[in-house]
């Protein structure tokens, strides 16, 4: 099988490489270039786990092929802490137990990334519906709600109440 | 590696994929668009094509616009791209409505109008709110353009009257006529899966009398198909709820060989058509109304 070449942007950084078409994203990411943060779950679109964001918007990287993103800009979990300084959504699941095993975060914070990015202040649907996208097996959620909260009021925007 | 190896092109024209495809051994080709249904058929090896026919670097597939008396969809805009577009919200709140109940905004973000159609899957809401619309569905081939209506399109589970060298390219949706009253509604184990059973309803009032209905059912069957026994029951009538029981009961006793699956028995999904058939008509007059039709 013939490889192709592709160049991504990949937080922030111009890769080149040679890939076979058959190679998801997903183990692109993993396998290829050791960016093992995003999580690979059920590998069929259903778990949420492998988010990240193609030119700013969230997608399923095992639901992309590798020469799928040739010219585009792909965001993971990677690219969000600036050194040892976490991104206000990483900090908010930390201080509010927004996980516990950790395997579904980065699907989730990619996702809310993209939500908060191009609504500070997003609706309680908006934000369900973006969680909705994800499952947690540890079943978090309330922690996870408790996170956004905090990360929403973090990125400048309102408070939601979510709980209630 | 999850998918078995295939060849892949991903052309940058319409043109060049028709060609490509009619290169081919269609039987051979898999013809890839968001990916949202393929790629996990890909994933588990149920589908094993010998090329991959990527159409997403053809720009000339996407898009929204006004056309005259409807919208025209390309094939390869997004749920997202739906969801986004003032022109749809403003022209056609059925179809907008339909948009938000898919998957989830990661989903929506790949998935595309046009997969989602070729796909037919029967329990998916784009089929059967192009069926209640009346859409039409473009397609090219070998033997040029060709228009075909929604009710012809889908054949059954996911099959659809498409030739096997011929890509859907726009799918056109006629604006809501002026009064017009609508529902769809679905039970789905959790929001964003398929449906177990979903309805759409649409109807106007003329001097409070129920005309130019509609009636929908999906997820129940092998494809989204209109009830014209329930429609009839309401032709002409000013609407009560004892009509609308009558129209889910006749619904319910109309449905030919209801899914049996493992979400769902038969016989659940007959009786869940019918309530579903009443609370779509319900809130279909209730929009009427409102609308002051």
């Amino acid at each position: 099988m013939a490889g192709r070449q592709i160049r991504v942007n990949i937080n922030g950084t111009d890769h080149q490489a040679i890939v076979e078409p058959r190679l998801s994203l997903a183990d692109f990411l993993r396998h290829e270039l050791g960016l093992t943060g995003t999580h690979i779950g059920c590998e069929h679109g259903v778990c949420g786990i492998c988010n990240v964001l193609i030119d700013g918007r969230s997608m399923r990287s095992c639901l992309l092929l590798a020469v799928q993103v040739d010219g585009r800009s792909v965001e993971t979990v990677e690219g969000l802490a600036e050194g040892e300084k976490l991104h206000p959504i990483q900090e908010a699941f930390m201080d509010e137990q927004g996980l516990q095993c950790g395997f579904c975060t980065p699907g989730f914070i990619m996702s809310l990334k993209e939500l908060l990015d191009r609504n500070p202040n997003p609706s309680e649907d908006e934000i369900k519906d973006v969680l909705g996208g994800s499952i947690c097996r540890c079943t978090g959620y309330a922690g996870i709600l408790r996170a956004v909260q905090s990360a929403v009021a973090k990125m400048g925007g309102g408070r939601p109440s979510l709980l209630d | 590696m999850k998918p078995a190896p295939f060849e892949y092109a991903a052309p940058p024209t319409l043109d060049e994929a028709l060609a490509i495809l009619s290169e081919n051994d269609p039987d051979e080709v898999k013809i890839l668009a968001g990916g949202q249904s393929l790629m996990p058929l890909l994933n588990m090896r149920l589908a094993r094509p010998e090329l991959l026919l990527d159409l997403t670097r053809i720009d000339e597939l996407g898009g929204i616009s006004a056309r005259n008396g409807g919208l025209s969809i390309g094939a390869l805009a997004t749920k997202r791209d739906v969801e986004d577009s003032a022109l749809v919200r403003e022209r056609n709140p059925l179809f907008m409505e339909s948009t938000i109940m898919i998957g989830h905004p990661q989903i929506r973000n790949r998935g595309t109008v046009g997969g989602s159609m070729v796909q037919a899957d029967p329990a998916a809401e784009y089929p059967a709110v192009a069926v209640a619309l009346g859409a039409e569905l473009v397609a090219r081939g070998p033997g040029g353009e060709r228009v075909i209506e929604a009710d012809d399109f889908f054949i059954t589970y996911l099959t659809t009257s498409l030739e096997p060298g011929e890509i859907l390219t726009e799918v056109r949706i006629p604006d809501l006529a002026a009064g017009t009253g609508w529902s769809i509604q679905e039970l789905a184990r959790r929001h964003g899966d398929f449906a177990i059973v979903g309805a759409v309803a649409m109807l106007r009032l003329e001097s409070g009398i129920c005309v130019d209905l509609r009636v929908v059912i999906f997820g129940a069957s092998d494809r989204a198909r209109r009830h014209s026994e329930a429609e009839a029951l309401l032709a002409g009538e000013r609407p009560s709820a004892a009509l609308f029981d009558a129209a889910g009961r006749a619904v319910g006793q109309s449905l030919e060989d209801p899914t049996d699956d493992v979400h769902a028995s038969a016989e659940y999904r007959r009786d869940l058509a019918r309530v579903l058939c009443v609370r779509t008509l319900t809130e279909a007059v209730e929009r009427a109304e409102g609308s002051g039709g």
